[in-house]
């Protein structure tokens, strides 16, 4: 594959001011440079520029994946990682490079204007480099993005099984959210866990965040329960809502014996009552 | 050949499993528990298997064959100390161990029995 003339490349190297300007003018009338620092912004778009001159400068094709555009790479992995943090779509962070087009195209078109042979050859090369490089952000940003997703969704399963104390010997588990296998794996493990840590004789897991009881849920509910009692440790269920003990008795579900209760309040009494505890009111 | 102490407290016998269990111990101890409830006429047996880090079907079959006969020589059995990662492989294992008495720990595991045997 050609590369970019030589001669392009010098005159990029002695237009570099210019185009920079130019480029930051062509960013900020796309609005890709929300929330972003004048500065910062200054200091990314030189150094880019610096980074593709010098790869050219080496000979480099636009074929990305070659090791004179390793530092150009790793530039655009820098950025677009930014980008995903800062918030911004994929758009904006492809605007970053496909702005520099406009004013790139202008210089070549200044200088080329007399043979325009030449000028198509440079245009071709420069575009295809642009998409290359374009190409690569986008997919490191998607990369990053969904690398923050993941991280989020692990955190939403670590917080979503908070194990609290209700009582001397009471422990309450409020679910919120769907209840799939892997939740209820490691809502099983941190409630058994505290069960042994606290010696707690009396589990409630309060299901009202739970917005649809289906058979898988069931399972998953009464698997919880049986661990809960071969450990040595009572479990009470509540939060059954009136559409959810519907649902239950609708699909044939047997609970087995499972003690339900409407309210947490409901099930708080029952588990004080078992431990002996009796509440009465300050005279 | 090895095997797991009974220990005789009152009317009670005592079984903690330290080591990991396999099949042909598993299979000594229901012989040498069942020689000793008849030997001792005791009325409540209490195995901690709170050491235990591994059940397989066998051991859990083997935790319910151990309850069952006990029940039928007129002995309570109260399972211990089941760890959390046993508890729930038994349960995916679908034993869920009917009829086995379970508690937290050796102390409410003796509370039980006492308060089963006093009921009788």
């Amino acid at each position: 594959m050609a590369a970019l003339g030589q001669h392009t490349v010098q005159k990029i190297r002695s237009a570099e001011v210019q185009l920079v300007q130019e480029w930051i003018a062509a960013l900020e009338a796309t609005g890709a440079t929300r929330n972003l620092k004048g500065d910062e912004l200054r200091a990314e778009t030189k150094e880019f520029l610096n980074l593709i001159t010098s790869a050219l400068e080496q000979g480099a094709t636009a074929a990305v994946g070659t090791a004179q555009w390793e530092e150009t790479r790793q530039f655009l992995e820098r950025l677009s990682r930014n980008r995903a943090q800062l918030g911004q779509d994929s758009n904006q962070t492809a605007l970053f490079i496909f702005s520099l087009k406009g004013p790139f195209f202008a210089l070549l078109q200044n200088e080329y204007s007399d043979q325009p042979q030449v000028l198509a050859e440079q245009l071709l090369q420069a575009s295809e480099l642009f998409d290359a490089l374009g190409l690569h952000t986008i997919r490191t940003f998607q990369a990053s993005r969904e690398a923050v997703i993941r991280r989020q969704q692990e955190e939403l399963l670590e917080l979503s099984t908070p194990v609290v104390k209700l009582w001397d010997g009471v422990l309450a588990l409020p679910m919120i959210g769907t209840l799939d296998s892997q939740r209820t794996q490691v809502v099983m493990e941190s409630l058994l866990q505290r069960i042994v840590d606290t010696g707690s004789e009396i589990a409630i897991i309060d299901i009202t965040g739970v917005p649809t009881v289906d058979t898988l849920v069931a399972q998953h509910l009464l698997k919880t329960v049986t661990a809960i009692r071969l450990m040595g440790a009572d479990c009470i269920i509540s939060g059954v809502r009136p559409q959810i003990a519907q649902t239950i008795v609708h699909l044939g579900l047997d609970l087995q014996g499972v003690v339900t209760k409407a309210n947490l309040a409901d099930a708080l009494a029952l588990a004080l009552r078992r431990l002996g505890v009796t509440v009465t009111k300050a005279q | 050949m090895e095997r797991i102490p009974i220990l005789q407290m009152g009317q009670f016998l005592l079984v903690t499993i330290q080591v990991d269990m396999h099949d042909q111990l598993a299979l000594t101890l229901q012989d040498d528990l069942s020689e000793r409830i008849s030997a001792t006429s005791a009325r409540g047996v209490l195995i901690d298997i709170s050491a235990l880090d591994m059940v397989d079907s066998f051991i859990g079959r083997m935790i319910g064959t151990i309850s069952g006969l006990s029940r039928i020589m007129d002995a309570e059995t109260v399972v211990v100390g089941l760890q959390p990662a046993v508890a729930i492989t038994l349960v995916e294992l679908g034993l869920t161990l009917p009829g086995v008495s379970t508690a937290l720990n050796v102390e409410r595991g003796m509370k039980l029995l006492r308060e089963r045997v006093g009921t009788q």
